[in-house]
């Protein structure tokens, strides 16, 4: 049934006598709870529902609709309360079924549906619906109300992927309270008075939120629904599993649903220690790139210019041939395998023994566009850790960016004035609105920032006061990595106790560096070592270097010059244009196994609906190429990969090469390249829901910066950087530190890229006026 | 249409320092903007978001609520001519039909010549004095058809400019606290405290 009411695990407490334990009575059972918890809350826990519409045990209660009255024994006698605004009490009496409770229970419904269109054959939600379920088993079964019911307009959308039908609104704060409390996205509320109460938006400015779906997912009738899953099916007709998703690095716990063999729709699961109930709209509406039709179905060969599809034991043969000749010939050094991100950890644990017993080296499932995965052996701090953290530290691209959920939790943590966030950053994120203290630096001047910040006495005193968590990641690909490390590195030396949560996005890139996909030589090296012609084969598992690593040039060069290229992939992508074998994987959804996420949680990912055509999963290609290659990695099923991976050696700090950033030429600009939440990923652009929402490429900077220059905003402009150059759309952001530049990264339109080297430490680009 | 201009702009920034949160000053400041345009603008809602830091949606459902509030330009001079009890005892319905006729609209429309918006109120809290109606939220008392016209005649002559002022403007007179003496922002734990100007003695 619906997963929208499930509520948070449960943790249990050990048996000592709780100063705040109290013991109440409900239906005359004995039910014990904590001080502040509410009646409803408690009541969940028995066997004894009480109907609801606006309580959600993620939100703040406002009690709202009303529909949760019960009885509490006074000493005037029994006494109606709402249960979702009364906390318990010590040897409260509570009554949900009485004569009275039913009769004011019954009330309520039949005045929530005086309005309501009953519109429920053709309605999304029916089925699934708290509205519809609740006026069965708590209503009154009839209605006395005959007049005319308020009409508006039906659905109008209210944003790019969300419908709004306000008829069959009950007007129950949930979406609302979602968005301001929640998101922090105030962009609907409630508008006009009385029988004229609507959601709205304003006139001229959607519900552009990056967590919309949630609303939808909340809402307890069916005047919100998702632009993707609206006619597509009835929730009768849907089978559900629960997985995980892996969209980026958080480890989300979702439930997807499918009918016919064809995925339908994700919903968000509550996962206390992760993400609360919540999901991202990338996350929650790339499900449409499962079903894409521009999937990789069948094996295909090279032959010349074009691909031929071809059986999978004579593109595995082909595969194997070319492995077996590069090896005999070059030795084992000569392969390389790029990506594993993508993989579930199975998959990544055969492909790391496929890898070892060939004794291949060169592997990496980051593509330069990350930190060293040695963040992953420093002291760790789980999510839960962070936000209850007494500062939190954050040396990180913009959570609300890359990494959404995670987002949401420390935002709820600091809203909340339980944590307080210090944030080190080029440009506003999402988070600096609710950071205490949020720290500019140009690119390069991280360590300084960082230095300048630790001998502050007020940050110094507040960095003293409890535990200190540091989120660590990769804020700008315009930059050497080394600055970060060394940054990092300023803070565990003066609080050594600091834990760090690693925030590296790619999807289960723990779970790759955990199997062992990224030990030794990082893709850097690959791709150097590939572009002077030393790889004679290269293994592409889920990895597209010609959209994905910053520096193009080198990435154009490796594909160019790697003799032969095997891509394990589900989608065409521009690198595997170039392969000469394509072999194609099983999609999320179509595959089972484990995930890690960045915590190093390992979760669990289920199979929904059959592979497409011939595709099949990555673990299962790895034991057949093995098996071809006479390295037989005596793996039978998935069951065989699921071995416990040995406990990491604990690092204090980060190598680093101890660089230092050039100073700035007055005239140039500092360049900060960076993720947006929709860009150019594979599974964004064939969700056609999704596929439109990113920003394009263009070049942002401080209006100072602007005026200085004289460039026309919203024009293009010449944009340089050493002998290359650029054409990007101006735009005016003052949230762009003043003297840096901002490109949003692998955005459709014109690549920046073409500017970056992987040699540089910072890029420095000239803004020219092109008339 | 428009947002405040420079010296609106001031003003509700004095608006806005009498308040311990900005939050607060909304309302007033929504009147102010519905006194520079005679309504409240589009682009008018959107500045004031950004002056006192909440969003669009938040201005947008705070100010619907209210029906003294106008998002569509309405006549310089809005008559509101009472249909509650009292009123629809003593003749209010025979006024509102005469009242139509006179302008030729219908209740709720405003005259081709921008000059009168004719609407229907609930009960105006004058009902010793039926039936009643107001000019801009001024009063008129036991109103009668006759009187009714030469109300018209004198708005349309301009004989009434001095004592009833165009539509959005409450008073004639604004209230002006010096800078020292505004609440300004204060931070949340502090809010239970008094104002530095008053040098620690007790608000009240």
């Amino acid at each position: 049934m619906s997963t929208t009411e499930s509520t948070p695990d449960q943790v249990e407490t050990e048996v000592v006598i709780d100063p705040n334990a109290v013991s109440l009575t409900i239906n005359g059972k004995t039910v014990a709870a904590r001080k502040g918890e509410l009646i409803i809350a408690a009541a969940d826990r028995t066997s004894d529902f009480i109907p609801r519409f606006c309580y959600h045990p993620r939100m703040k209660p406002v009690g709202m609709c009303r529909q949760c009255l019960v009885e509490v024994e006074g000493p005037r006698g029994p006494m109606m309360v709402v249960s979702c605004m009364t906390p318990v009490a010590d040897g409260q009496v509570v009554h949900t079924e009485t004569e009275q409770v039913k009769k004011a229970q019954e009330g309520i419904l039949e005045l929530l549906l005086a309005n309501h269109p009953l519109d429920c054959p053709v309605c999304d939600k029916g089925g699934e619906c708290p509205l519809q379920d609740q006026a069965f088993s708590h209503g009154p079964g009839e209605s006395r109300y005959v007049e005319e019911k308020r009409h508006y307009e039906k659905p109008i959308a209210i944003s790019d992927l969300v419908f709004l039908d306000r008829e069959r609104c009950i007007l129950c704060d949930r979406c609302t309270r979602f968005a301001s409390e929640v998101a922090g996205d105030p962009l609907i509320s409630f508008t006009h008075r009385g029988n004229n109460t609507q959601i709205l938006t304003f006139p001229d400015e959607p519900f552009a939120s990056y967590f919309s779906g949630n609303t939808v997912q909340i809402c307890p009738v069916g005047a919100l629904t998702a632009k993707p899953y609206r006619f597509k099916a009835r929730p009768w007709d849907l089978e559900e599993t629960q997985s995980t998703c892996t969209a980026c690095s958080v480890g989300c716990a979702t439930v997807i649903q499918s009918s016919r063999d064809q995925v339908l729709r994700y919903q968000g699961h509550d996962n206390d220690e992760v993400n609360w109930g919540w999901l991202c709209d990338r996350g929650r509406f790339n499900f449409e790139s499962v079903n894409s039709e521009d999937r990789f179905t069948t094996p295909l060969v090279r032959v010349g210019e074009s691909f031929v599809p071809t059986s999978w034991s004579s593109a595995l043969e082909a595969a194997a041939r070319t492995i077996r000749l590069a090896v005999s010939s070059k030795g084992a050094n000569s392969v390389a395998i790029l990506g594993g991100a993508r993989l579930a950890n199975e998959d990544a644990r055969a492909w790391a023994m496929l890898a070892s017993k060939l004794g291949i080296t060169l592997h990496d499932a980051q593509l330069d566009d990350g930190l060293s995965t040695e963040v992953f052996n420093l002291p760790q701090a789980t999510i839960n850790d962070a936000t209850s953290a007494t500062t939190v530290i954050l040396l990180s691209p913009d959570l609300k960016e890359e990494l959404p959920v995670l987002y949401l939790r420390l935002r709820d943590a600091a809203t909340k004035n339980r944590t307080r966030i210090i944030e080190f950053t080029t440009k506003a994120s999402g988070l600096t609105r609710y950071a205490w203290k949020s720290v500019n630096y140009e690119p390069g001047a991280q360590v300084a920032a960082v230095n300048a910040a630790l001998n502050d006495t007020e940050i110094a005193a507040q960095l003293g006061k409890g535990n200190v968590v540091v989120v660590l990641g990769r804020a700008n690909l315009a930059e050497s990595s080394d600055f970060t490390a060394q940054a990092y590195n300023a803070i565990a030396a003066a609080f050594p106790a600091a834990t760090v949560l690693p925030v590296l996005r790619r999807g289960n890139i723990r779970g790759a560096a955990t199997a062992g996909l990224t030990a030794g030589n990082n893709a850097r090296s690959i791709l150097t070592a590939a572009s002077d012609g030393h790889v004679e084969c290269l293994i592409l598992l889920g990895a597209d270097p010609l959209s994905d690593v910053p520096d193009l040039d080198l990435a154009r060069r490796a594909l160019a010059s790697a003799h032969n290229i095997i891509a394990v992939e589900t989608f065409p992508t521009a690198s595997t244009l170039r392969a000469d074998v394509v072999l194609p994987a099983a999609a999320y959804a179509e595959r089972g196994g484990t995930t890690t996420n960045l915590e190093g949680r390992v979760l669990p990912l289920s199979q929904k609906i059959t592979a497409r055509g011939t595709s099949r999963p990555d673990w299962m290609i790895a034991t057949e190429l093995a098996e071809q290659l006479g390295a037989d990695i005596d793996v039978e099923s998935i069951d065989d990969l699921t071995a416990i991976d040995a406990p990491s050696e604990i690092l204090q700090v980060l190598s680093v090469v101890g660089s230092s950033a050039p100073e700035r030429n007055s005239y140039d600009l500092r360049l900060v390249v960076s993720r947006k939440m929709y860009d150019n990923a594979v599974s964004t652009v064939t969700s056609p829901s999704i596929a439109h929402l990113s920003i394009g490429a263009g070049i942002y900077l401080n209006s100072r910066d602007i005026e200085r220059i004289g460039a026309p905003v919203g024009k293009d402009v010449k944009v340089s950087a050493s002998s290359k150059s650029v054409i990007l759309t101006l735009h005016a952001d003052d949230s762009v530190l003043k003297g840096t530049a901002w490109v949003p990264f692998n955005q459709p339109g014109t690549d920046i890229r073409e500017l970056l080297n992987a040699d540089d430490l910072i890029v420095d680009v000239r803004v020219e006026n092109l008339s | 249409m428009s947002r405040l201009t420079d010296a609106n702009v001031a003003i509700a920034y004095e608006i806005i320092g009498r308040y311990p949160r900005p939050k607060s000053a909304l309302i007033p400041i929504l009147h102010l903007a519905q006194e520079q345009d005679g309504y409240v603008a589009q682009d008018a809602m959107k500045h004031i978001a950004d002056l006192v830091g909440v969003t669009s949606a938040e201005v947008f459902g705070t100010a619907s609520f209210y029906e003294m509030f106008k998002f569509e330009p309405v006549g310089k001079y809005l008559l509101n001519i009472c249909g509650t009890m009292s009123c629809a005892l003593m003749g209010s319905e025979e006024l509102m039909h005469h009242a139509e006729k006179r302008l030729g609209i219908k209740a709720g429309s405003t005259t081709p010549d921008g000059l009168i918006t004719l609407e229907h109120a609930e009960c105006q809290a004058a009902c010793t004095e039926a039936p009643c109606l107001q000019v801009n939220y001024r009063y008129r008392f036991k109103m009668t058809p006759a009187e009714l016209d030469t109300l018209i005649d004198d708005l349309a002559a301009g004989k009434l400019a001095d004592e009833i002022p165009s539509h959005g403007v409450l008073a004639t007179v604004r209230q002006h606290i010096p800078a020292d003496r505004g609440v300004g922002a204060v931070a949340p734990e502090k809010v239970n405290e008094s104002p530095e100007w008053l040098d620690g003695k007790s608000a009240l």
